[in-house]
């Protein structure tokens, strides 16, 4: 899915949009976690993280993981620390007001498919 | 081809500083892509460097965050004061932690870091007694 399918299917609301344009970038796998440990774990590159937190420490997660795309659910508003640190890193930040469960199961809807979790084959 | 071993960083990081938590990693992220390493090498180190920059953190009294670059190989090391691990086979056991609920909140203290460290390393050291703990990991490319 493109960025802008993806905001539309979650009525997703923009908190920073990088300089440079996500609008072609295809979007194929997603990674739901409230856990950074996990997405350090598991996740791959060039994915998107669904999350219901809120700090700092989820955009340097996605830093190190090389994650480009921040959705925060839950109608979320991160605080002013977290996005200024995702415009230092040009990560993406977009907000709903959907559910984890229900955002997953929106995009895995419009095919968007789970990661091949490293490890678990 | 490096023919000597480089030390690249060497930063203090202090005990509960969460807010600057990841810096000391984001440093090295951005040296190591100077140095033109290959990605994947790089998003290793950078998560080692991290999940290990959060445990001095988390779990001693502070301490350093070194990196070094050798030939073929780049080796991250936390040394730290403080009570040490009182035993390392539970703390690589998945899901077994220490950690407070302050960190918990922050979606760290799940029992993982010491195992996504062995995980995404070649070589793995840990020593640990009642006034520190030293952990070195090291990838080769």
């Amino acid at each position: 899915m493109l960025v802008d399918e993806i905001k539309e299917v979650l009525a997703a609301e923009d908190l920073y949009q990088p300089e440079f344009s996500y609008q072609d970038r295809e979007i194929t796998t997603a990674c739901g976690a409230d856990l950074m440990s996990d997405v350090l774990a598991f996740s791959q590159e060039k994915t998107l993280l669904l999350t219901g937190l809120i700090n700092p420490q989820v955009v340097r997660t996605c830093e190190m993981t090389d994650i480009e795309l921040i959705i925060f659910v839950r109608g979320k508003q991160p605080p002013e620390a977290t996005i200024k640190l995702a415009r230092e890193k040009e990560i993406m930040l977009l907000k709903c007001n959907y559910s984890l469960f229900h955002s997953c199961g929106l995009l895995y809807q419009h095919g968007i498919k789970p990661e091949n979790i490293i490890g678990t084959g | 081809m490096r023919m000597r071993e480089e030390l690249l960083i060497n930063s203090k990081v202090r005990e509960g500083d969460f807010k600057r938590g990841g810096e000391v990693s984001s440093k090295l992220k951005d040296t190591l892509k100077q140095l033109d390493l290959d990605s994947k090498i790089i998003r290793k180190a950078a998560i080692i460097a991290y999940e290990l920059e959060m445990n001095i953190m988390i779990h001693s009294e502070g301490g350093n965050l070194k990196v070094k670059i050798a030939p073929g190989r780049v080796l991250i090391i936390a040394e730290d004061t403080g009570p040490g691990i009182d035993s390392i086979d539970k703390a690589l056991t998945p899901g077994f932690s220490t950690a407070g609920n302050e960190v918990r909140e922050l979606g760290f203290g799940a029992g993982m870091g010491l195992c996504n460290v062995d995980k995404f390393s070649d070589q793995m050291e840990i020593e640990s007694g009642p006034t520190g703990t030293v952990v070195r990991a090291g990838i080769n490319f």
